[in-house]
């Protein structure tokens, strides 16, 4: 029997050509994967080891305390009348969602080209799964900043007050925003280093050094008699987020509407600049890798 | 066209247009950035580039090959479409089109429905994660929602016979088991078109045979699509049910599976016995560019036929790019329908540098060759044999014929085999009386 539909082909393959070529039709199909990449991001983490998932805990909790002896102890920066180690842990805590997008996502090719030599499915899956570890590990490490929090606004001391802002309501758009910006950088570094391998190595430092660009450690306001240094932190777009995230759980210091517009929009363009290289780099990558 | 034989009601599910694959030899770039920056200011300044080792012969870079060239090709709905060629005739390439790993350089390819494709077994398996979880991983990679798995699950976790240790990790798996998984998800996905790659050369042979059975089924009785590639022809004879043959990139022939078996086992050639290997393209991405064998000849024949245990008098032209500590090489043996033989104890040639041309002549003893028809592949490489590096592996069948001779048996039968072990060696054969 001749079916009627003789020419409704559902995959047409072309030499690269385009410039925006994701099918997100297709990445939606796919949905299950990305759970399931995500879920075995965290098993593959915690198998064999001690302690298990508590390291998504323990790892902030370091790292809080650290910043907190050496920059809120010996160096003593302002924190905007909030206490020191809740100012800097809520700055770490986005910031280390935003790091882990990057960090995680721009290895994607090179981890996974001989699963991408032989199989296809979207690619984007793996840079999506990633995001989402990210964010998951956000939400736990979220939770113990509350516990914190908690304490801070029982026992009120000399180290300073706490106070929730209406930009608590923001936060849920905040996250998917810082998680975009990172995804956005990731995928870009991650199509460069099909070419590059080296960026993939640099990455890891110069997220760290983006840390220091951004007031993770200190506040804003500490910078107003250093003019250049001020703007280039005004020109980092990970700048106006942290601002806001502390302003809407601590309520300490100032938020910029222009700042976080223009966030908003670096987020949105790098998004852009990301689709676009990654759906460029994933059609013919296995040639070059 | 051929195709006109297959009835032209049926419905066609893959169309490919003309598609080309075009691939460049050697390695372009430095991989660094600064490497990149560094080469592009030498080279504008006319100086020697620093990232090169000295006196590289540059002209081997970008050279270009044709993986494919202009494929058109009709399958249609229910087919079980057999692919065969020699190495390097582009069957993985197609392959790996067809199943959108790699983008053509031309052309265009059409597919109705959703492919499965299964170029290695296993693919995406986790070795951390259990049997069930892997089930679930691998049918998502293949396109299955997690609803559609779980439909299947039981029929998958039966096929596989792995019941038993479907929630241990799979890296506690022996590799049979690992194969019967990675099989059992792909053989019970609702795609419309399967690809298989060679995918049964693992396995017992019971399960082989079960694989071969189930893959017969999706094709006749489900009315799904199977384009299979095999080196074996008795699976491709078992299975398919139309077959092409192809041939430095073109499609040699469309049609009937017996012919096109014909036509695959006649390709190798014994009137050839200078080859020019500049065009050639090579079996291993990295092949070709540090080495580069130019030229290789059969020496003192006019035709590659020898006597059994006459010696085959082979000379290779090569050179080099970068100094060579160490070049080794060894011979693949294969009989004429690509079955494997053996290989050659590997020899070193020694080291070589840049700026000659090296002609080395070697003889290969073909006493324990049955009569019948071979090739052999060049295979240069450095290191050890156990992580041998392969410097050049030119993608071209040397073929050559052993004849019947005075020394060997008067007939040769088919299911002997092809190595013609010689004569026992008696050490005792004494004699006594029967006692009582």
């Amino acid at each position: 029997m001749q079916h009627p539909n003789e020419h409704q082909w559902t995959t047409v393959i072309r030499p690269r050509t385009g410039w925006f070529d994701i099918d997100l039709k297709e990445l939606w199909r796919y949905r299950d994967l990305v759970l399931l990449f995500t879920k075995r991001n965290f098993a593959i983490l915690y198998k064999q080891t001690i302690l298990g998932p508590l390291w998504i805990l323990l790892n902030p909790l370091i790292t809080t305390v650290l910043f907190n002896v050496i920059f809120g102890g010996i160096a003593g920066l302002p924190t905007e009348g909030a206490p020191s180690f809740l100012f800097i842990m809520a700055g770490n805590t986005i910031w280390s969602m935003f790091a882990a997008c990057i960090n995680n996502t721009a290895n994607t090719f090179v981890v996974n080209a001989s699963t991408f030599g032989k199989v296809y499915f979207p690619r984007l899956t793996i840079p999506l799964s990633q995001a989402l570890t990210a964010v998951i590990n956000f939400l736990v490490q979220f939770a113990m900043f509350a516990c914190f929090w908690t304490f801070f606004a029982l026992n009120p001391s000399g180290a300073g007050q706490v106070q929730l802002t209406g930009w608590v309501l923001y936060l849920p758009i905040l996250v998917v925003q810082v998680m975009v910006l990172g995804l956005a950088v990731g995928i870009i570094v991650s199509s460069l280093t099909t070419k590059y391998r080296d960026l993939a190595i640099a990455v890891t430092f110069a997220v760290q050094l983006w840390m220091y660009a951004t007031p993770v450690v200190y506040s804003t306001t500490s910078l107003a008699n250093q003019p250049v240094l001020q703007k280039l932190v005004y020109l980092n777009p990970m700048t106006a987020p942290v601002q806001v995230f502390r302003k809407a759980v601590l309520g300490c210091g100032q938020v910029d509407p222009a700042g976080l517009v223009y966030s908003l929009v670096c987020t949105l363009v790098l998004l852009a600049i990301g689709v676009i290289l990654f759906s460029r780099i994933e059609k013919t990558f296995m040639d070059t890798v | 066209m051929q195709q006109t034989a297959q009835p032209v009601t049926k419905e066609p599910v893959i169309q490919v247009d003309g598609v080309k694959k075009q691939y460049t030899l050697g390695q372009i770039g430095g991989g660094t950035l600064t490497a990149d920056l560094q080469s592009w200011w030498a080279r504008l300044r006319g100086k020697e580039d620093p990232n090169l080792p000295l006196g590289t012969d540059t002209r081997l870079f970008g050279r270009t090959f044709m993986a494919l060239n202009g494929i058109d090709l009709t399958v249609y709905k229910g087919e079980a479409l057999g692919i065969i060629g020699r190495n390097g005739a582009g069957k993985s390439t197609l392959l790996k089109l067809l199943s959108r790993i790699t983008a053509p350089s031309e052309g265009e390819i059409r597919i109705k429905g959703r492919i499965a494709s299964m170029l290695e077994v296993g693919t995406g398996f986790n070795q951390e994660m259990t049997g069930r979880e892997n089930i679930y991983m691998n049918g998502a990679i293949l396109g299955m929602s997690k609803a559609e798995v779980d439909s299947k699950l039981e029929q998958i976790i039966a096929f596989s016979e792995c019941a038993d240790f479907i929630d241990t990790p799979v890296k506690r798996y022996s590799s049979g088991m690992f194969v019967k998984l990675a099989f059992a998800v792909a053989a019970h996905l609702d795609s419309e078109i399967m690809i298989m790659d060679e995918v049964l050369a693992v396995g017992d042979m019971k399960f082989q045979e079960k694989c071969l059975n189930k893959m017969g089924d999706v094709a006749g009785q489900e009315g799904r699509t199977v384009l299979y590639v095999s080196h074996n022809m008795s699976t491709i004879r078992q299975l398919c049910t139309r077959c092409i043959v192809l041939d430095k990139g073109r499609v040699l022939y469309d049609g009937d599976v017996e012919t096109a078996i014909a036509i695959y086992m006649d390709t190798t050639d014994v009137n050839v016995v200078d080859y020019d290997l500049t065009d050639t393209s090579r079996l291993v991405p990295s092949a070709g560019f540090r080495l580069f064998v130019e030229r290789l000849r059969f020496l003192d024949k006019q035709s590659s036929v020898f006597a059994a245990g006459e010696p085959v008098r082979v000379e290779i032209r090569w050179r080099v790019s970068h100094y060579l500590d160490a070049v080794n090489l060894k011979l693949f043996i294969h009989f004429r329908d690509s079955s494997p033989v053996g290989i050659t104890h590997p020899i070193t040639l020694g080291s070589a540098e840049p700026g000659r041309v090296y002609t080395t002549v070697f003889t290969l003893d073909t006493s324990v060759l049955g009569p019948g028809q071979y090739f052999f592949r060049l295979d240069v490489f450095e290191r050890e044999i156990s992580n041998a590096i392969c410097l050049d592996m030119p993608g071209q069948d040397f073929a050559f014929e052993i004849t019947s001779a005075d020394r060997t048996l008067p007939i040769w039968l088919p299911y002997w085999g092809h190595i013609h072990f010689p004569p026992l060696v008696v050490e005792d054969n004494q004699h006594e009386p029967l006692e009582g």
